[in-house]
């Protein structure tokens, strides 16, 4: 068994490997500017911010709905914080050059992000997580909204640039960078999740009563969740501030939440791997392999009806729509990918021997 | 200062406010029956309020004005009913959040089939006669709309009050918010009372439209996200289920919200709407007239 184990290790160690592989090898050869590069940078960066969503709603069954309020926070902060001294002046045109005058390496810039997004969510986990079920999930998303707000409150303009952007802020034009950080920030909540916090979080979401019972004390672990889905959301809205080059609060709506909420619903709520294939399943296909859909094409003197431009999103929301109906637990269900189970699966079907090779982050 | 010059200031927001309050009960009401009923959220409501607009934008362009009006309101009807049979009938014993997570699902699709449909154009807004005109109120101008819409609220909500109070089917439908296995146990047909409530929601959700976006220029694919949560937010204010509530909670959103503006706090008024939801929930979870609960807090 151990040995067994140890295969397993070596295997998904292998795998894992190759991807790092495989990202260099796509930076060296994609163009920096290209749409497959633009589009698997946010894949990367979007997997994190699923996957922290998962660790709430699907993992702890706390159903929140403030993850672009977090995400905006990690943004702003990074932002604030690493804009260079010198540019200051520019990007606070209208407040002065603002009144934060230093700025700190943008990994310092990271780090912070996600510290903001989670004493933000201690602060509001203190009264919101003793609401259940959707008043929570309208309170959170409440407070998503009044933190848009605030960021665009022209008396806090020194610090946030009121509703104008920020920007000149470090970024980044690899592929490696964001696939890199938000590999180390999966594997940690995926070792969260294995431990014997993760086993707490799974069973209050089965049944609050019975953890209880269990001696699993709920309002610490509930705000431990909380506060450690929204430190990944942070550092995910840094990533998102680094990808996009420019951050504005008004881009951080309700959509958003609902966007990624409904990302992990088709991998699967409680399936780290199910949201991670269904985070590149969503946006390869929506920015990149179904764009067509959105283009008027003509075969000979035949104009195919209905495309143009929206039609992507349409046929989009109706495949969001059969999952939710009729395949409710998703693409993973609340199972995971991962090399021992496919070699479960393959011992069982060896005579079958189909392939199995899918992603292994 | 004195009251008097307070209130003249004030007099162009209380007057938006009791408008606008106006056009958020009636869309409250559909939030709060429907969640008496089933217990959900409709996150779609607003959206079907917002397609209500649209609709109204198109066929102005095809119908008369004493055509299109009917029209929108009867093909909004039947929307509201058709998102509940397809989206919300299916997953009836699923868990609560499924519904909702299908419920976000839908105002997603909506939003994205407007935006196909207007292909991403801010659409603008037929004028209607008499309720367009302008119209001065001492030191405000405004519209007629303004004046008109607590009125034709108060009447409906009077109406419908009439009808869950006094027919058969408003019995079966406070029978099915206050017990839903019992009744079916009862003989009641709660397939056809849940489909009453989407009409009645629908509908008023369809008048409440007409009101709301003739105060603005036009209309765009999220015009309804924000409508929709104040209107949810009334609801949770006045106490989930009830509906004199919901309006009550209405007005004193629309109010305040436009008074805030009128401080220049524009910023913030969205975000009030939202920190008085956060309060409710925390100091009083059954709202100002809501039924002793069991499962909020």
């Amino acid at each position: 068994m151990n040995k067994d184990k140890m295969i397993n290790g070596i295997i998904s160690a292998i795998l894992l490997a190759l991807l790092f592989g495989l990202v260099v090898l796509l930076d060296h050869t994609l163009p920096t500017t290209g749409i497959a590069m633009t589009v698997l940078q946010k894949c990367c960066i979007y997997s994190l911010v699923a996957v922290s969503m998962n660790l709430l709603n699907g993992f702890t069954g706390l159903f929140s709905l403030g993850q672009a309020g977090f995400m905006l926070l990690g943004a702003y902060t990074y932002g604030i914080l690493t804009i260079p001294v010198d540019a200051r002046p520019s990007v606070y045109q209208y407040f002065d050059g603002g009144i934060v005058q230093f700025s700190v390496p943008f990994w310092v810039g990271i780090l912070a992000a996600g510290c903001v997004a989670a004493l933000f969510a201690w602060l509001i986990g203190l009264p919101v997580l003793r609401l259940k079920s959707d008043y929570l999930a309208i309170a959170t998303l409440g407070f998503a909204e009044i933190l848009r707000a605030f960021c665009q409150w022209d008396k806090l303009g020194g610090l946030t640039n009121g509703s104008n952007m920020l920007r000149k802020y470090p970024s980044f034009n690899t592929l490696l960078f964001p696939f890199t950080v938000s590999v180390i920030c999966i594997a940690v909540i995926v070792l969260l999740i294995n431990s014997s916090y993760g086993r707490a979080f799974k069973a209050i979401r089965d049944d609050e009563v019975a953890a209880e019972a269990m001696g699993i004390n709920l309002a610490h672990h509930k705000r431990m969740s909380f506060c450690i889905s929204s430190f990944f959301a942070g550092i995910g809205g840094a990533l998102l501030a680094m990808f996009q080059t420019t951050v504005q609060a008004s881009a951080f709506k309700t959509n958003m939440t609902y966007e990624i909420l409904l990302v992990v619903v088709i991998g699967g709520l409680g399936s780290v791997t199910g949201s991670i294939i269904a985070t590149f399943l969503f946006y390869l296909c929506s920015e990149w392999w179904l764009r067509f859909l959105d283009s008027e094409i003509m075969i000979g003197a035949f104009k195919v009806p209905l495309l143009r431009p929206g039609f992507r999103k349409v046929v989009f929301s109706i495949v969001i729509m059969v999952i939710v109906l009729f395949a409710r637990k998703g693409i993973m269900g609340d199972r995971e990918f991962s090399v021992a189970a496919v070699r479960r699966w393959f011992g069982k079907h060896r005579s079958s021997g189909s392939e199995g090779k899918e992603e292994k982050a | 200062m004195d009251f008097a010059s307070f209130f003249s200031k004030n007099l162009p927001y209380l007057l938006a406010g009791i408008s606008v309050g106006g056009q958020y009960a009636l869309i409250a009401i559909g939030y709060t029956m429907v969640y008496g009923i089933l217990r959900l959220i409709n996150f779609a409501h607003g959206d079907i309020f917002m397609v209500a607009g649209l609709l109204m934008i198109y066929s102005t362009t095809v119908f008369p004005l004493w055509v299109s009006i009917p029209l929108t309101i009867v093909v909004t009807v039947i929307l509201g009913m058709m998102v509940e049979k397809v989206a919300y009938k299916p997953l009836r014993s699923a868990p609560r959040m499924s519904v909702m997570i299908s419920a976000i699902g839908v105002s997603y699709l909506l939003q994205n089939l407007a935006l196909y449909v207007t292909g991403g154009l801010a659409k603008p807004y037929p004028a209607i006669p008499g309720i367009s005109a302008t119209v001065t109120i001492g030191p405000a101008t405004t519209k007629w709309v303004t004046i008109i819409t607590p009125f034709l609220t108060l009447l409906l909500v009077v109406l419908l009050m009439q009808l869950i109070n006094h027919t058969k089917i408003g019995m079966a439908m406070r029978a099915v918010a206050n017990d839903f296995e019992t009744s079916r146990l009862m003989g009641i047909q709660v397939d056809a009372v849940i489909s009453m409530t989407f009409i009645i929601g629908s509908f008023l959700a369809a008048v409440g439209s007409l009101l709301y976006f003739s105060n603005y220029p036009s209309v765009v694919p999220t015009s309804g996200a924000m409508p929709g949560l104040k209107a949810f937010v009334a609801a949770v204010f006045g106490g989930i289920g009830s509906i004199p509530g919901a309006v009550i909670g209405a007005f004193i959103i629309g109010i305040s919200e436009n008074i805030i503006k009128g401080a220049g706090w524009t910023t913030f008024s969205d975000a009030f709407t939202f920190a008085l939801l956060i309060v409710v929930l925390l100091v009083k979870p059954t709202g100002l007239f809501g039924e002793g609960a069991k499962d909020k807090v």
